[in-house]
Parts: C-alpha cells; sequence; structure tokens
C-alpha cells in the first residue's frame, strides 16, 4: 500500500503494537502513518453501520483513523505523533465506557 | 502556560499564521501561536523543518519557500505552542486552547484566525472504502514520512494540487497508473476571459505548465471524466469511471481523490462571525474589512481561511493582518501602519494575480459536488444523498434542520466534510443558490474533547445556580 | 395561497404533534412554519418524558402529565407503523440525582409539597441512598448522595419524533410551509386571513403553536401568550456502547448511544449561544454522577431557549373574541406529544376545550393574578 522512499534522512526506530502485534514506525511519523506504512489499512468499523474505515485525510479533518492508543479510545492517528511502546488498538464500533 | 493576558493569539502555524505571528512578535508585542500540527508549516510546508525526504528536488522549490518563514517565526520571539487545538473563542477573546488532554483560556487582546484550508470534498460512491484517500493526504504521507504508494494508484478529480502531486510522486520515483481528470470541459472557455491577466503572473505560468507537463510524461491521463465510482467489499478494488458516455474499470489498491480547496471555517463559524457563500469558489468565506478584520469584534482571519489564495498570498495576508492588530493595539500608528504594509499589499496583488483564472477552470463539476443519490454525504454518520432529497420533499429547508432529521453533520467531524456538500444538495433540490440555504451552526468545542477536560474548566456562582437543581 | 380547514403556525413538536392529532381525525391542514434558521425548542432539547416533579402549584398539569406520559407508547407505535420512524420511546424509570445532602433534603420537601397538594394525582416516587441506587444505576460515583426514582418516567428520541411527524403529517396529505413566517392574522368572513410573505393563507381553525413568536402573534386574535425565553445549555458526547438504561434528570444515553448532558436554567433573553462556565459546571456534574465518563469526548455544546410561561404550566386556550383560534404552548413539548396528538386534538377538531379539563390552563389565570 504504501512504502518509505529509499534515501530517506536517518530516523530512530520507534517500536509499537497493533492489536498486540509488534510494528516499527520511524521517529516523528504519526500513527496513522505508521499503520499505513505496516500494511495496516482497516484502522477501525464505524458505531453506525459497523463498515470498515481506514485514514482518509491525514490531516485530522474526517475522523476516520480514530483508534485506541494506550487505552484510550477515538484518537486521531494521523494527529498523534508514534511513541516507543505505544499499544494501538483498532477500533470496532462504539467506544465502551466501564462503569 | 498561564491565564494572563497576552497581546496576539494567532491560530494556526501555516504561511499566514507564521508570518502574522512573527510580524506582531516583531512589532513587540507578546504572540502565541495555537497550532494543531506536532511542527510548523501548515499544509503547504508540512513537516518542513523535520521531513525525512532527504532529495530537495521531490518536494520542489515552492516547499523549500518555508524555510524562510519558519526560520524568521523563530527568530521572532514568538510563543509556539504546537500540538494545541484553538477549540473556541470567547466574546472577550479568551481563546479556549487543548494541549496533552488539558483546557486553558489563552486571553488576548487580538486574535488573528489563520486556519487555512481543507480539501474540498468529493463525495463518490464508495469514497469511504479503505483505499480511498485524498491527494492532500497522499502528500501529507511524502512529506511528513516519505511515503509513497506502493500499488496502482489512480488520481482523481480536477485542481494544480493533483497535478502537484502527480510530479512530487514522479520526482520520488513512484508509478501512478492512472489521472482521471474530471474538469469540465466548458470551464476552459469560461475561464478563458482571465487567461491574460493569468499569463502575466508567471510564476504560475511556469508553475502551472511545468506541472502538467511533468505529469504528462509518465502518466496516462483521461480526461472528460464524468463520473467515479469506488468499488470492492471491505476495501477498494477497482475504479469505475465514466467518459464521453463510455463506461470503463480499472482495478486499483488505492485511490486518491481532489477536487481543489475551501476555506477552513468552523472555527470562524463557532465563534460567531458572519460568511458570505462565494460563488465562484463555491464555498463560504467569511465576511472582512479591508484589514481582514471579522464581524466578531477583535478577530482578524487571514490565509486560506478568509477565501483561498494560496501559499504566498497567505504570507501577505497574514502581515496585512497583523500591521492592523498592531495598530489596534497602540505600537503601530495608522500612518506607519499604512507604510509598512504597503509592501505585502503590493506581493499580494501580484499573488492574486491569476487567482480568477484558476478558480474558473478548476470549478469542479456540479456532479462531483452534488452526490448521486447511494453516495455517502455524511461519512460520519452515513447519510446518502438520497435521503438528504427525500427531506427536502419532506419540507426541510436547510443544513439545520436537515442535521435535525438525518443527524449529518453531528458526528465527530462536526461537518467540516459534509457541510458543503449537504448545502450544495440542499440548494440543487430547492433549486435555489446555496447562499440562500445557509450552513450547518457550528458550536464548539469545533473538536471532540473529553468531558473531563471541559469539567476541570473555570466555573462561576452563576454558573452554579444555573445548574444545580434541588 | 389556497385555504385549508386548519391552519397551524409553528412547525416544532408542539404544532405538528397537535397537527398529527388533527390530521387523524382527517382535517386538511397547513403547517406554517419559519425557516432553517429560527428559535426552535424543538431541535434543542433534552429528549425526556417526565413525570416525577412535574405540577408543583397545578395538580392539573400533574395529571396531564402523567396522561401524555401514559399514551406515549400509543403514540410511538402510530408513528412507527405510519412512518417506519422509531422515536424510541422508552419508559424504563427515571432518577433525579442529588450530590449534596442538602439537594437531597430540597428533593423530598419538594416531592412532598408536590403530593401533599389537594386533587393531586398519585403515583410512586421512591427515595435511595447512594448503596441502593447503584443496583440500578451501576458506576454511580462516591459523591452521589443519593436519588430519587420514578417508574412512570423516561425519554425518546426528539429529533427522530419531530421527523416521524413531519412524515406522518406529509403521508396524510398536510401541506408543511416553511420559510413562511406569518406576519399578521385578520379575520375574513368566518376565515382567519394569515399573511406571509408567500401570500395569504385562508382557514377555518387556527392554531398558535409558534413557541415563542406566541407571545406576538395571540394578541392578534384577542389573547396574551406571555412567553419569554428561558436558556437551556447541553453537552453531547462520541457514541458510546450502551451503558446507561435509564435516563437520569442531567444524564442519558440515546438511542444512537451519544451521551446527553444537560441543562442548565438561564434567563439570558433571545441569546442561545454556550457559556462555558455552565457547560463545565454541567460537564463537573456528570463526572461526579458517573466518574466513568471522565474520558469521553464532547463532541458539541449548544444553548436553546425554552419557551417558559410565568408559572412554568402550558397554555390551552381557545379565544372568547375569536372561536376557533387556539393558543396552545407548553415548555415539555417531549413529555406532552402524546398528550398533544392524543388527547388535545380530538378536542381542537369538535371546536371546543371544556372547561373541566382545560380551564385551568388558560392563560386568564395571569390576568387574574396580574389584577390581584
Ligand atoms: C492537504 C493540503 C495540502 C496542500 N498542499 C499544497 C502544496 O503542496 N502547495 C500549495 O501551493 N498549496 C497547497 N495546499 C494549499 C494550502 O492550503 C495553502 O496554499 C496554504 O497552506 C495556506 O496557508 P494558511 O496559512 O492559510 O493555512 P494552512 O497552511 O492550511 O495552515 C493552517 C494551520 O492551522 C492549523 N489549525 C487550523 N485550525 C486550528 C485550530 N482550531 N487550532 C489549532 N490549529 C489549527 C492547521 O492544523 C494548520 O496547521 C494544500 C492544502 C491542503 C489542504
Ligand atoms: C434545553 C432544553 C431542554 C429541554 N428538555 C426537554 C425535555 O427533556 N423534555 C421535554 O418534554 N421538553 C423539553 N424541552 C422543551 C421542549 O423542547 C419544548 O417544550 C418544545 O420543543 C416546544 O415546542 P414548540 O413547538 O412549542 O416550540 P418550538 O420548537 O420553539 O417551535 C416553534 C416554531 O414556531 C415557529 N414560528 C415562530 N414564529 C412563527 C411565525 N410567526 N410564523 C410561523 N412560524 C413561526 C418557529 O420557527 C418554530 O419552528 C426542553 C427545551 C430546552 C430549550
Ligand atoms: S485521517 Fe482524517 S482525521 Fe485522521
Amino acid at each position: 500500500m504504501f512504502a518509505r522512499l529509499p534515501d530517506l534522512k536517518e530516523r530512530a526506530v520507534v517500536r509499537l503494537t497493533v492489536d498486540g502485534r509488534a510494528i516499527e514506525a520511524r521517529a516523528g511519523e504519526s500513527v496513522a502513518a505508521a499503520l499505513l506504512l505496516s500494511g495496516v489499512l482497516v484502522v477501525r468499523t464505524t458505531p453506525v453501520s459497523g463498515a470498515p474505515r481506514g485514514p482518509f485525510c491525514m490531516m485530522g479533518v474526517c475522523f476516520d483513523c480514530l483508534v485506541s492508543i494506550d487505552g484510550e479510545p477515538n484518537r486521531q492517528a494521523c494527529m498523534v505523533t508514534v511513541r516507543d511502546g505505544m499499544q494501538v488498538e483498532r477500533m470496532q464500533g462504539a467506544r465502551k465506557v466501564d462503569p | 502556560m498561564r491565564d494572563s493576558m497576552i497581546d496576539v493569539a494567532v491560530i494556526g502555524g501555516g504561511p499566514a499564521g507564521l508570518a502574522a505571528a512573527a510580524t506582531c512578535a516583531e512589532a513587540g508585542l507578546t504572540t502565541y501561536l495555537i497550532d494543531e500540527q506536532a511542527s510548523p508549516g501548515g499544509q503547504i510546508y508540512r513537516a518542513i523543518a523535520d521531513t525525512p525526504v532527504a532529495d530537495r528536488a521531490i518536494l520542489g522549490a515552492d516547499y523549500w519557500r518555508g524555510e524562510a518563514l519558519v526560520a524568521a517565526f523563530q527568530r521572532s520571539g514568538a510563543v509556539h505552542l504546537a500540538s494545541a487545538l484553538a477549540w473556541d473563542v470567547t466574546p472577550d477573546l479568551e481563546v479556549a486552547v487543548s494541549v496533552g488532554g488539558g483546557s486553558r483560556f489563552l486571553r488576548a487582546r487580538r486574535v488573528i484566525i489563520a486556519s487555512g484550508a481543507l480539501e474540498r470534498p468529493m463525495p463518490v460512491p464508495g469514497w469511504t472504502l479503505p483505499g480511498v484517500m485524498t491527494v492532500g493526504a497522499g502528500q501529507i504521507l511524502l512529506k511528513s514520512s516519505g511515503a509513497v504508494p506502493s500499488g496502482r494508484v489512480v488520481l482523481a478529480g480536477c485542481g494544480p494540487l493533483l497535478y502537484l502531486l502527480a510530479a512530487q510522486y514522479r520526482r520520488a520515483g513512484a508509478e501512478v497508473a492512472l489521472i482521471l481528470d474530471t474538469t469540465p470541459a466548458a470551464n476552459f472557455k469560461r475561464a478563458l476571459r482571465h487567461l491574460p491577466e493569468f499569463l502575466l503572473a508567471g510564476s504560475y505560468l511556469a508553475k502551472g505548465a511545468e506541472l502538467l507537463l511533468s505529469a504528462q510524461r509518465s502518466v496516462e491521463i483521461v480526461r472528460g471524466v464524468d463520473s467515479i465510482v469506488a468499488a470492492g467489499e471491505g476495501q477498494l478494488r477497482s475504479v469505475r469511471y465514466n467518459v464521453r458516455g463510455q463506461e470503463r474499470e480499472v482495478s486499483a489498491d488505492l485511490l486518491l481523490l481532489h477536487q481543489g480547496v475551501v476555506p477552513n471555517v468552523n472555527l470562524s463559524m463557532a465563534i460567531g462571525c458572519a460568511h458570505d457563500w462565494d460563488g465562484e469558489q463555491l464555498c463560504w468565506s467569511p465576511r472582512l474589512d479591508a484589514w481582514s478584520n471579522a464581524t466578531v469584534g477583535g478577530v482578524a482571519i487571514a490565509g486560506d481561511g478568509a477565501g483561498i489564495g494560496g501559499a504566498a498570498a497567505a504570507a501577505e495576508r497574514g502581515r496585512i493582518a497583523a500591521l492592523d492588530a498592531a495598530r489596534h493595539l497602540g505600537v503601530l500608528s495608522e500612518a506607519q501602519r499604512d507604510l509598512r504594509a504597503a509592501g505585502p499589499r503590493a506581493a499580494l496583488r501580484r499573488a492574486m494575480r491569476g487567482r480568477r483564472f484558476l478558480d474558473l477552470l478548476y470549478a469542479p463539476a456540479p456532479s462531483f459536488r452534488v452526490p448521486a443519490d447511494n453516495a455517502v454525504a455524511c461519512r460520519c454518520e452515513e447519510v446518502v444523498a438520497r435521503q438528504i432529497r427525500d427531506c427536502v420533499a419532506l419540507g426541510v429547508p436547510g443544513p439545520n434542520q436537515m442535521k435535525s432529521f438525518l443527524r449529518c453533520g453531528m458526528g465527530p467531524c462536526q461537518g467540516r466534510l459534509c457541510g458543503l456538500t449537504v448545502t450544495e444538495t440542499i440548494a440543487a433540490a430547492r433549486g435555489v443558490a446555496p447562499g440562500m440555504v445557509g450552513h450547518y451552526r457550528i458550536r464548539p468545542p469545533i473538536k471532540p474533547i473529553t468531558l473531563g477536560e471541559i469539567a476541570l474548566l473555570p466555573k462561576s456562582e452563576a454558573a452554579i445556580k444555573a445548574v444545580a437543581r434541588g | 395561497m389556497g385555504a385549508f380547514d386548519v391552519a397551524i403556525v409553528g412547525g416544532g413538536l408542539v404544532g405538528t404533534a397537535v397537527a398529527y392529532g388533527l390530521a387523524r381525525q382527517g382535517a386538511r391542514i397547513a403547517v406554517l412554519d419559519e425557516g432553517d434558521v429560527a428559535f426552535r425548542a424543538s431541535r434543542g432539547n433534552f429528549g425526556l418524558v417526565w413525570v416525577q416533579s412535574k405540577g408543583l402549584g397545578m395538580p392539573e398539569y400533574a395529571a396531564w402529565t402523567k396522561a401524555s406520559s401514559d399514551a406515549w407508547a400509543g403514540l410511538r407505535d402510530a408513528l412507527r407503523d405510519e412512518t417506519g420512524i422509531d422515536t424510541a420511546f422508552a419508559r424504563p424509570g427515571g432518577f433525579h440525582v442529588c450530590l449534596t445532602d442538602g439537594e437531597m433534603e430540597r428533593r423530598r420537601e419538594q416531592n412532598k409539597r408536590l403530593h401533599n397538594q389537594p386533587d393531586m394525582v398519585p403515583y410512586e416516587v421512591r427515595f435511595l441512598d447512594r448503596k441502593d441506587a447503584l443496583d440500578l444505576l451501576p458506576g454511580l460515583g462516591p459523591e452521589v448522595v443519593g436519588v430519587s426514582y420514578c417508574p412512570l418516567d423516561g425519554h425518546a428520541n426528539p429529533l427522530k419524533l419531530l421527523r416521524a411527524l413531519h412524515a406522518a403529517l406529509a403521508r396524510r396529505g398536510a401541506a408543511y410551509r416553511s420559510n413562511t413566517p406569518v406576519q399578521r392574522i385578520e379575520r375574513s368572513g368566518d376565515a382567519f386571513a394569515l399573511t406571509t410573505p408567500a401570500g395569504t393563507i385562508l382557514s377555518g381553525k387556527l392554531i398558535l403553536a409558534a413557541g415563542l413568536g406566541n407571545a406576538r402573534l395571540a394578541p392578534m386574535v384577542g389573547m396574551t401568550a406571555p412567553v419569554r425565553p428561558q436558556r437551556g445549555q447541553i453537552l453531547v458526547t462520541e457514541r458510546v456502547a450502551p451503558f446507561l438504561k435509564h435516563p437520569l434528570v442531567t444524564v442519558r444515553q440515546t438511542d444512537e448511544g451519544s451521551v446527553m448532558i444537560g441543562d442548565s436554567l438561564e434567563e439570558a433573553g433571545f441569546d442561545d449561544r454556550v457559556g462555558h462556565a455552565v457547560v463545565a459546571m454541567m460537564a463537573d456534574r456528570a463526572v461526579k454522577t458517573f466518574p466513568a465518563l471522565r474520558g469521553v469526548r464532547v463532541v458539541r455544546t449548544w444553548g436553546a431557549l425554552r419557551v417558559m410561561t410565568p408559572d412554568g404550566f402550558p397554555i390551552y386556550q381557545q379565544s372568547a373574541e375569536h372561536p376557533g383560534a387556539f393558543l396552545v404552548t407548553c415548555h415539555s413539548g417531549v413529555t406532552l406529544a402524546a398528550g398533544h396528538a392524543l388527547n388535545l386534538a380530538p378536542h381542537v377538531a369538535a371546536g371546543c376545550l371544556p372547561d373541566a379539563a382545560f380551564a385551568a390552563f388558560s392563560a386568564r389565570r395571569f390576568d387574574v393574578r396580574a389584577a390581584a
């Protein structure tokens, strides 16, 4: 789907997990970019119909890239920069609250 | 960040905001620049300080012009609040800012909104499928991650940005399988009147021609496309399109859509600035005076958020708005302001030359603005165009009643993406101009923030009375 | 622009509920409304179908409210059958949460006074401390002192209700005219002549259900409608998987999953903007009520204007000077929708509001008070 250009400036490798699976990203990248670059196209299903969605605008407009980051649901993956050890989970429908 | 008073709050860190903030700070004003991005630059100069793209030719000279703007901003002494969302501005010019999950009010004496542009929605059937993105998204991936698509890529739509990305991909060695150009043939005739002025604007000519040529040499371009469908189960598999009565289909892994950019007006609308329908740019623009002041006291709007003018114009408009803020705050006299504004005004005139030609030439076709019955208009709430037309038949006159009936515009994007589509669809169904139909009433917060964050904001005796019930 | 049996001024919940009731009686109807941007409480309300605490000072109102709550399931079913739209009415019982001992004490006191009124319709209200309430409302925060509970309380989706009423009216052939504000009302022989920018409309009967607009219109047909705007602010969150079955006066989860948090009472004239201090206060109370809501995102806040009479009770009245002209207004148009459609409309159709049931609701009560 997407690949990094071969001759990029060196950026530190950042390790995160997506639904428990380890992926590698580069420092400075957004979570959405990291997902797309590791082949994850579908990041959630909608709370309305359950349809699959992936990042669309990459600039914080469409809210289609919503994922759970370190336990916090519905964050815009395209607006959050990756960090080492980050735990990303794809959203399945509406978020939950645990009373 | 304390809640003390500052002189100027600039919202948005693209060329307009960077130039405005630098100008204010250089004039000796305490200036904060609030920007949602992690690093300065806005959309055109996205990630300019930290892009991994090493080969400067790939992103092109226009991109690297941003370095000087960012450097000037960083020298100016303006404070940069990065990854910070301005989600409201009160009538007393308290800017509600959310950073890292906490919100504060920043009291300013003047506010300059430089919120920039969004890509115009292109609601073709299937555009919600994973694998369909925007041209701008493709460009952001390139600028900030050095990422290029790897499968079969189709670009579709119209406007200079579409060809810019094609050229950037080509220079990066990435392949684009097909460009579907939806520019209506009739546009050229309408735009022709403004061609001489466009030709005089040397930079545009050079850029336009270069883009077209470099794109044409490498990619198949189909012109006159009048309908597009993104197809696939759960993911994009192919693109169907219609050209001169012929239906065709190509397989695709990635479809990037684009049909121009429009002002990002959610904040200016939420705080009550008057907006008017721009019949040529086909969008809402804030009503401004000669110094970019909006109809809400103390607030000016600069850059593409004030009407699309491009990056060069954005920076000049930022400077002009900043000079007037300095005059309001007493550090410049009227005469000094006028004198200093002469240069930016002349540069703005140059930058705007040829703009009408582009607006008319690339005006997207009605069929791509007012979607087919089965196309999703509101992505958040999954409302299709047919539902909107059915409600017009019930007598629904505009987007606010429509929102009540269908929930379009009620999702987390709060109508950013569907606003124009819904207004234009209602207008077409009613047979009236979009200006008569109006826009969603936008309310704070202009992006979702947590209840806990709001709960910690300051309260008052009156508020306690208004809420607590025995 | 046409002649109709009945013209209804106002396309909010009150106007369309009465209109729907009249359409069921077979009347030829026109509903005249303002445009897309208007003060329209029916688009900005909280969606409770609420019984507890209604009617202190007018037991007739308590009875009228309870009767509407009892009739609501019938309205829901009728609208669903006719339009396919589910108004999501449910009556699981509702709660009023108290965060201090003082609030709890005042609540008990008020309830006692309400139910001690002569002629008060009897129904159950229970007071529970936090521990007992937890069984019904898991997740209540430690700052909750107690609750009052009434099994008659419920909620509905007020936007779907408004749309369903409009859709049902369209199916029954009623004419709905937006962008058609009524400017003047005159008599033209036996009929009422309504002047609008789009032309004149003639009707045999006239129903003023224009919300805050009634204040200006009622005197044109010999009545007074002393209604004033009273602002309420509301917060709404992103969609959340179902977690809260019961509505609370200040927190409820909609059928779509969003959580509504409301609502303030403010005298702010015709200003329907939001104020952060009030919004913060409501958020704070909601988080104290259900701490798990802290991390849920607020998508939007808004202010809307209630249509408020001096005593807070509805006005139902036929003009003595101009028989056939009715005034209908209230500040609980969701709760009373079933009453308006199923209980009030038949009397309007018959041309008479029987004194026994409706005398208490006449706006003449305000003249009496002013004179006393
Ligand atoms: C995706 C995209 C790519 C583009 N690429 C190019 C290009 O390559 N070449 C070109 O000539 N033109 C490009 N454009 C057009 C471009 O918008 C303008 O030419 C130029 O960037 C406008 O500058 P600006 O300062 O007005 O706004 P922008 O550059 O858009 O900057 C606005 C900034 O404000 C921030 N912002 C907005 N609202 C808030 C808020 N409430 N709180 C905090 N921050 C906020 C945004 O995140 C953004 O950083 C692009 C447009 C888009 C949408
Ligand atoms: C914040 C808030 C919370 C609420 N919560 C609840 C609740 O939980 N439960 C409940 O039962 N009720 C609640 N309400 C009250 C409820 O919303 C109202 O009682 C109800 O909507 C009133 O309906 P209406 O049709 O009388 O008025 P509106 O909805 O205001 O409609 C009046 C209509 O008349 C039109 N109009 C005005 N003048 C003219 C004219 N000259 N010509 C033509 N048309 C005209 C207007 O455009 C409008 O469409 C709440 C209200 C608010 C503001
Ligand atoms: S991809 Fe659109 S908001 Fe993130």
